[in-house]
């Protein structure tokens, strides 16, 4: 199988991240819950991982760094968390549904919402942002990168925005983290949510959000947190506030892994790689007839993601032809970002989704072009 | 069971602290290993560090590095 499914999840790992799981299965017990060798162990390693994604997003304290599931869990936590009754939140069509749904569901709690929209390549129009401000918003939400079409957002720019009119800012790096240097601070960051198990190369179920220091969430899950047992209420602390329940200390594990193999391996060496796959697989389908590409070319600093549909197919049923014939493993429909799709106007049709990982091969991506040259002139 | 001695005991709020606290003592060469938190102090669970008394001036040095604001220090027998 050619694996160009990455957005979705980079199924090659580093072996080491498989190594250093399994190896928490054999030897951790449950982080902050007791004293003994096991206990501490998974203490010590849920600690160390911590220390590196402070230092990863450039945050100011590792209590900054909170452990979560995934990015959905992480803006859930951020978006009901910051929100209440009366308030207005802007966030974008580029972003996914886990923001949106979100977003959504605060309706009935009498939390208003507003979009931005995107121009014909697909970007945020950022003029709009200012705009759409109102006395009652309190904070804009903002994906890093879209998972439609890979485009990325001066997230630096949305967080003056923000900052100059005293918003939150709450950023989704679903697609960007372990890729493209993310560093809080110079970006005006207040809330990041992002997933282990994409661009950071960890296991699924992992992932976290940064909270800075001063910016207020409310919990989303009340329950044990091995500390003030007693106290009925979850604990004020960060981030023993937002970590109800056992965390996941064997993912951790290999989320620690994965950032150290990151931070070895060298993060521009990875983004090179995949941006090097992205414009050969770009180059070589561009030119075919019927091809239609979706997105901001005008530059390869951007996601890894090449989205496009063959004449008028049904964009699943290309996707299915390429596994099914020629092994190539793609993403087609809607993933995940309805309003996305709206503003291509892809709706009914959907895209077929391109994603490339730095473990893949310039033989793979020739494979699949060479697919895809196939079904649009047979 | 042993017989119980003296001991300075430093409580903390969170996991993360009792953490960042050992890893600190364990690079500046400070005494002590963490153990439960003894239910004289408090019956809420949890991690404490535990050092002999005499240790008290090297464990404050390395509360005032880490600025860790959440922490208490009894004398209890253990």
């Amino acid at each position: 199988m050619i694996y160009l499914d990455n957005a979705a999840t980079t199924q090659t790992k580093p072996e080491e991240v498989i190594n250093a799981v399994v190896d928490a299965m054999h030897r951790l017990g449950n982080a902050g819950r007791g004293a003994h060798g096991a206990s501490l162990g998974a203490s010590r390693t849920v600690f160390d991982t911590r220390v590196l994604l402070q230092e990863f997003f450039g945050a100011e304290d590792p209590r900054c760094m909170v452990f979560t599931a995934n990015s959905t869990e992480s803006l859930n936590i951020a978006i009901k968390g910051v929100l209440s009754k009366g308030d207005h939140v802007i966030a974008t069509v580029l972003d996914h549904n886990s923001v949106l749904r979100p977003v959504y569901s605060l309706e009935e709690q009498g939390i208003e919402h507003s979009f931005i929209n995107a121009d014909p390549m697909g970007n945020p129009v950022y003029e709009d942002f200012e705009k759409l401000i109102r006395p009652n918003t309190k904070a804009i939400v903002c994906t890093h990168g879209s998972n439609v079409t890979g485009n990325l957002v001066d997230i630096k720019r949305v967080g003056e925005i923000a900052h100059r009119h005293g918003l939150i800012f709450i950023v989704d790096a679903s697609q960007t983290a372990g890729v493209f240097p993310i560093n809080v601070k110079e970006m005006g960051i207040d809330i990041l949510c992002f997933t282990g198990h994409k661009g950071l190369l960890g296991p699924q179920g992992t992932g976290g959000m940064y909270v800075r220091n001063g910016v207020d969430v409310k919990p989303l899950l009340h329950g044990g947190t091995g500390v003030q047992s007693y106290n009925e209420h979850q604990p004020s602390e960060m981030p023993t506030k937002l970590e109800a329940g056992t965390l996941n200390g064997h993912g951790i594990a290999g989320l620690d892994a994965a950032l150290r193999y990151i931070n070895r391996y060298g993060m521009t060496s990875i983004r090179e790689k995949e941006e090097s796959l992205m414009k050969r697989f770009y180059e070589g389908v561009k030119s075919i007839p019927d091809v239609r590409i979706y997105g901001d070319f005008s530059s390869f600093h951007r996601c890894g993601i090449v989205s496009l549909n063959i004449g008028d197919y049904d964009s699943s049923e290309v996707s299915d032809e390429l596994f099914t014939r020629f092994g190539v493993a793609t993403r087609p429909g809607a993933h995940c970002a309805p309003l996305m799709h709206k503003a291509m106007g892809t709706e009914e049709q959907g895209v077929v989704r391109f994603s490339f990982s730095h473990f893949n091969s310039e033989a793979e991506i020739d494979e699949a072009i060479k697919a895809v040259n196939i079904l649009a002139t047979e | 069971m042993r017989q119980k001695e003296l001991k300075l005991v430093m409580t903390f709020h969170t996991t993360s602290d009792a953490m960042a606290f050992e890893k600190q003592c364990k690079t500046d060469g400070a005494p002590g290993r963490m153990i439960p938190v003894p239910r004289a102090i408090t019956a809420g669970c949890g991690l404490s560090w535990c050092a002999s008394p005499d240790d008290k001036g090297a464990l404050l040095n390395v509360i005032r590095k880490l600025s860790l604001s959440n922490t208490d220090l009894y004398q209890c027998m253990v």
